[in-house]
């Protein structure tokens, strides 16, 4: 059954009466079906009208769970997002870009998600409806493994959450492939960096992708950072230790070891391309 | 027992259309399948490669990655709607064809529409923005040059000009099927659809090598309602066996009892195609018994391997050799040697075109129409494999959405004429992206030992070649490979003391087949190297160091052959002068001024390559009639698989015939209808098809003037009903209406045939292999991130001697395709059978990857060859990649061995090489 409720409420009856893959910008959705039959029981919520939309607050900003890469590319973001739109970009194609999600992005909890590390610098959370209610989790919890998140069955994402605690930060991604574009990332960097009034970080956040199970925040490089002039420069506090936690794999697109040493590099020039 | 799918309403090309279609379909599906426009190709199903883009609500979309439901009262826009409505696409179109940026045509479609989008937002974009419109969407011919240029060109309206009579050959024409292709009406394999054909698919091994045991296939088609049959290897009523090269076929349609390589099919599964598509062929009763299996050269030459054929002792297909002169002894006494082991890995041919085709019984007879580049070879394998005379068979091969040398070896061919021939029943077969990468051959890959010396005064002396080829489960071109390459891996220079000894070897693999090159670009990426470290070994430069010693017309080649006048490379070499000093310079000023991470540097390479069989027949025949009416039908038996072949051979004939172009009505390949053209494969089309064209347009005109009592120089004016022949200030008319017709209705006709004059070689490999050879030199610009490994490709400079560009904006085509290959087998391209079989795992270049290339065409005219017409195909491809490799060492120092040198294989020479291990 090809389910395309028009409401909230109607979509979630039909989880709580039984599991459904949901459906919606299908770029993830169609490559892992390959040739095999399309499921009986699909949940397509791109007639939704709660998902919709990227809606600016004054205290958070939230991303509808239908917001796609091309919206949020176009949206006018604060700089602390910039990395966020940088990632837009990126991902895949301009195709992919027209329909593919961030929520998606999220749910799909690929390692290589380039949605993940310009969300985890900024604290971000998702929000989950179900008949029980609707909660929020925050993005580190939300993603627990590869192909990995706490939803239940019967929850939907409604929306990205992204708070503004960090508006005054500037922010960017980078994104390492074999090739241009429609690439899958080898490694990528999303880094964000606020200067107090001195010209000194006030704070700053790195998360890694690709280089784990689920892309991780570097939090000791984080703390070390903090009181270091804004300028020039500044990645050439990150040293290999920071990068410890890491646990990058050996796959089709790079080594263990190589993916380990251009994280530390992806992680000094995005911080670079912070206050450049 | 299917239930009628719900009424889909949306707007299709402005018209309100309700379809009854599955939400759940995908789009691209059912505007192909349902609405039947098949403009909106698919070539993955998965979002990689952009073909099946249309435009939804105005934006660029992967029909394939959108379900039906989800257009319920949008506006879908496909190239069918574009072309008939949409101005900046028909701009588009018209800039596209000026400019020679479709070649297959798979793409175009997809190509025009995501550039339509752009336009529409802006209307004078940059590069930058025509890179990204395009980005998503793959093309494996173009190299995405032309494509570049014809988006930013758009606005230009220059009117096609149309050469008159004798001036063909040299003009830069736009392809005569070009319209076709961008108004997305070309038919290629998987576009053909009658009525009530059925669909068939394999079930396929998915182990490496396994016993296997089919059970129960009368209850598993009770269980499943509209399966009509299903095949195994006892249901051939021929040979189960075929292969390109009839001494060599081993390659059965079914397995019998082992399966020797991950997607071997063991059965056919034939139904109604609504049944056949939701079929989980997981539930097919099959038990698999996994085998120990041989997946490496080392394995398969290990001194107890089991044998994958057991008549082939040690896993051996095939060796060869060449040998010139006493290699060891100079050698040794060579002032400068340097050695080097390289190695390349399988490289897939990825086609946006999965394969696909129909068959049908006609009486006795069979009619199979695929996508193919070899359709006689591909007669007379349906024709054993059925068990019926070749001539019961009639192939019609379809437009081919790239083809690049395996799609000359079987695909759905057997299984669709099997199944019809049993059935009477039109069955087709479209392989997925996955069964195509997994099934089909690959690129061998190699392992390359070499030795080469020189001495002080500049001069090569000695050249050693020993390599291994993984050939796979299966022969396919591995014999040619072993052969080819000991020819070639001298490269095109004067080596007076010369061996080569190749090996194909067997594994459990996927079979390597012909790959654009046959193994002389892994050859190439070898003997290149070696030349680069030769000359710094001599401290000469590497650009003057191959001039000294590119083969001269009075030298012998390694096979003993002398090429006379005609054969160009010293004059390539010495084009790329001017452009190699001042991409020294450059490199050299910018790595003074850089930041530290970024080195840049630039490489050469050259290469030579023979046109045609290596020492054997290989016979085009071309038809041409004098119609009734006053035109002229070509019957050009040669597949056009993007590369032009349907114009050049044209304007060829049509230079020889001295009648102009327009006057032409092309028939292409068709069994029934055009004679042997052979196969479209090494580089053969222009110079051998195209001779033969030569000859049969000249013998077309002199029966004219016969009939006319005309002298050599007259001049034939064709029109309506007659043809006027003014010689000398007389004009005589030939009423055509008043000749007999012959068999075929033309009032007069000529056929000619052309095989190239080669000569066998010896035990030494000794002879005239090849009547012509191509040469070439491509020079590399790139820049190394040092810090990443990441290689990027600033430009390419590629001279060409191609003794008579017949239309130059299709060698420049060749030229731009061929440097894209080539960057991709230098810098990503490297298949893992059983793993990424697909296009976002295996990558090709996309738009973004492939920089400015400037082609530099030498017409040193071939004295065989049709006005002294060289082939290109394969040239171009050959050197790319070692120019590649030698700038990344120019730039950083580092050598790269293995390709494809990916981004952590470079950054971990770097790091050796900064550890001080030179290895």
């Amino acid at each position: 059954m090809y389910l395309r409720p028009t409401t909230l409420d109607e979509a979630l009856d039909a989880l709580s009466a039984g599991p459904a893959p949901v459906l919606s910008g299908g770029t993830d959705f169609f490559p892992a079906l390959g040739e095999r039959p399309f499921p009986p029981r699909v949940l397509d919520v791109t007639a939704l009208p709660e998902l919709a939309g990227i809606a600016i607050r004054d205290t958070e900003i939230r991303f509808g769970a239908r917001a796609t890469w091309s919206e949020i590319t176009r949206a006018p973001l604060p700089p602390s997002l910039r990395a966020l739109q940088q990632a837009a970009r990126e991902v895949g194609s301009m195709q992919v870009q027209t329909r593919g999600t961030l929520a998606g992005n999220l749910c799909n909890a690929s390692p290589a998600a380039d949605g993940v590390p310009p969300l985890l610098i900024l604290d971000a959370e998702v929000e989950l409806a179900s008949r029980a209610g609707t909660r929020r989790e925050p993005l580190a919890q939300f993603i627990r493994g590869s192909r990995a998140t706490t939803r239940r069955p019967d929850e939907l994402v409604t929306a990205v959450i992204v708070p503004r605690t960090l508006d005054a930060g500037r922010s960017a991604f980078l994104k390492l492939g074999a090739r241009r574009f429609l690439v899958i990332s080898i490694a990528m960097v999303a880094a964000l960096v606020e200067a107090d009034e001195r010209g000194r970080v006030r704070a700053a956040r790195i998360a890694v992708g690709s280089c784990s199970a689920v892309a991780r925040r570097l939090p000791e490089l984080e703390a070390a950072l903090v009181g270091h002039p804004v300028r020039p420069g500044l990645g050439s506090i990150a040293e290999e230790r920071h990068c410890a936690d890491l646990a990058p794999i050996d796959d089709l697109r790079a080594t263990s070891a190589y993916r380990r040493e251009a994280a530390l590099h992806l992680v000094r020039r995005a911080l670079d391309a912070c206050v450049a | 027992m299917h239930r009628a799918a719900p009424l889909l309403t949306f707007t299709l090309n402005g018209a309100a259309v309700a379809v009854p279609a599955s939400p759940g379909a995908r789009l691209s599906k059912v505007l192909r399948e349902d609405v039947g426009l098949t403009g909106t190709k698919v070539g993955c199903d998965a979002g990689d490669c952009g073909a099946c883009t249309v435009l939804l609500d105005g934006a660029p979309v992967c029909a394939c990655l959108v379900a039906a439901g989800q257009v319920q009262g949008c506006a879908v826009e496909t190239i069918e709607g574009l072309t008939e409505a949409c101005g900046t696409a028909q701009r588009l179109q018209a800039s596209f064809l000026r400019h020679g940026a479709a070649q297959c045509g798979i793409c175009t479609p997809g190509m025009v529409a995501s550039a339509t989008h752009l336009l529409r937002e802006t209307s004078a974009p940059s590069e930058e923005e025509v890179l990204q419109a395009i980005g998503g969407v793959l093309c494996r011919c173009t190299g995405y040059r032309k494509i570049i240029d014809a988006v930013l060109d758009v606005g230009a309206a220059r009117p096609a000009s149309e050469p008159a009579a004798g001036a063909a050959v040299g003009a830069r024409i736009a392809r005569l099927d070009g319209t076709r292709k961008l108004d997305g009406t070309d038919v290629f394999g998987a576009d053909a659809i009658p009525a009530g054909t059925l669909l068939a698919r394999a079930v396929r091994c998915p182990h490496h090598r396994a016993r296997f045991a089919i059970g129960d296939l009368e209850d598993f088609i009770t269980r499943h309602p509209g399966i009509m049959r299903v095949f195994t290897a006892a249901d051939v009523p021929g040979e189960n066996r075929f292969g390109v090269i009839p001494p060599f076929a081993d390659q059965p349609v079914f397995a019998e009892r082992e399966a020797r390589f991950r997607g071997e099919a063991v059965a056919l599964v034939v139904g109604e195609p609504a049944v056949i598509e939701a079929l989980d062929l997981g539930a097919f009763p099959v038990a698999w018994e996994s085998l120990p299996a041989l997946v490496s050269l080392d394995e398969a030459l290990a001194p107890e391997a089991p044998l994958v054929h057991a008549e082939r002792r040690g896993n051996l297909l095939v060796s060869g050799r060449v040998a010139r002169g006493d290699a060891e002894a100079a050698l040794a006494s060579a002032e400068v040697v340097v050695a080097g082991e390289f190695e390349t890995g399988f490289v897939e041919h990825a086609y946006i075109e999965p394969e696909a085709g129909f068959a049908e019984r006609v009486g006795d007879r069979i009619h199979v129409q695929a996508c193919t580049q070899s359709p006689y070879m591909d007669r007379d394998d349906v024709a054993k494999i059925l068990g019926i005379a070749p001539e019961a068979v009639r192939i019609v091969p379809t437009a081919v959405g790239g083809g690049f040398g395996s799609k000359l070896d079987l695909s759905v061919q057997p299984f669709i004429s099997l199944a019809a021939w049993h059935l009477n029943r039109p069955v087709r077969m479209v392989y997925t992206r996955t069964e195509s990468m997994m099934t089909t051959t690959k690129r061998h890959p190699a392992r390359i030992r070499a030795r080469a010396g020189a001495n002080r005064d500049g001069r090569l002396v000695a050249l050693d070649v020993e390599a291994d080829f993984n050939t796979g489960a299966y022969a396919s071109w591995g014999p040619t490979v072993a052969n080819r390459v000991p020819v070639h891996a001298s490269g095109p220079y004067f080596v007076p003391h010369y061996r080569a000894r190749t090996r194909a070897i067997h594994t459990h693999l996927v079979p390597a087949g012909a790959f654009r090159g046959f193994g002389v670009p892994q050859a190439a990426i070898t003997q290149e190297q070696l030349y680069d470290e030769l000359a710094a070994g001599l401290g000469v430069d590497p650009l003057e160091f191959r001039i000294l010693n590119a083969l001269r017309p009075d030298q012998p080649t390694v096979t003993g052959q002398v090429l006379g006048e005609g054969f160009g490379i010293k004059a390539c070499f010495e084009a790329l002068r001017p452009h190699w000093a001042r991409a020294k310079a450059e490199a050299a000023a910018f790595n003074t001024g850089a930041p530290g991470h970024l080195r840049r540097g630039c490489g050469l390479a050259g290469m030579w390559y023979g046109c045609g069989n290596t020492s054997l027949s290989n016979p085009s025949t071309i038809r041409v009639g004098l119609k009734p009416d006053g035109r002229v039908a070509l019957h050009q038996g040669a597949v056009d698989i993007g590369q032009g072949s349907n114009t050049v051979i044209a304007q060829i004939c049509a230079d020889a015939l001295g009648v102009p172009l327009a006057r032409f009505d092309l028939l292409s390949a068709d069994t029934d209808l055009t004679p042997d053209c052979g196969k479209t494969s090494a580089s053969r089309q222009t110079f051998v098809t195209g001779k033969a064209a030569e000859g049969a347009g000249r013998a077309l005109r002199a029966a004219i003037l016969r009939h006319a009592n005309a002298g050599s120089d007259a001049r034939l004016v064709l029109a309506e009903g007659r043809i006027e022949v003014e010689d000398g200030g007389h004009c005589r008319t030939i009423d055509l209406g008043t000749l007999p017709l012959d068999v075929n209705g033309y009032a007069l006709a000529a056929e000619e045939t052309f095989d190239p004059p080669t000569t066998p070689l010896d035990p030494d490999g000794q002879g005239e292999p090849y009547a012509v050879y191509g040469s070439g030199a491509h020079l590399a610009e790139i820049e190394v991130d040092v810090e990443l490994g990441l290689v990027r490709v600033l430009k390419i400079t590629a001279a060409h001697d191609v003794g008579r560009a017949i239309n130059p904006v299709l060698v420049e085509g060749q030229i731009e395709g061929g440097v894209a290959q080539g960057l991709g087998l230098a810098l990503m391209e490297e298949f893992h059978p059983g793993r990424g079989e697909n296009l976002h795992d295996y990558l090709i270049p996309s738009a973004g990857d492939v920089p400015p290339i400037e082609s530099i065409l030498i017409e040193d005219p071939s004295p065989v060859g049709p006005f002294g017409a060289k082939g290109i195909g394969e040239q171009a491809l050959i050197p790319t990649a070692p120019a590649i490799l030698n700038a990344i060492h120019h730039a950083t120092g580092a050598r790269i061995r293995r390709v494809p040198a990916t981004p952590d294989r470079v950054r971990a020479a770097l790091l050796a090489q900064s550890a001080g291990r030179h290895d």
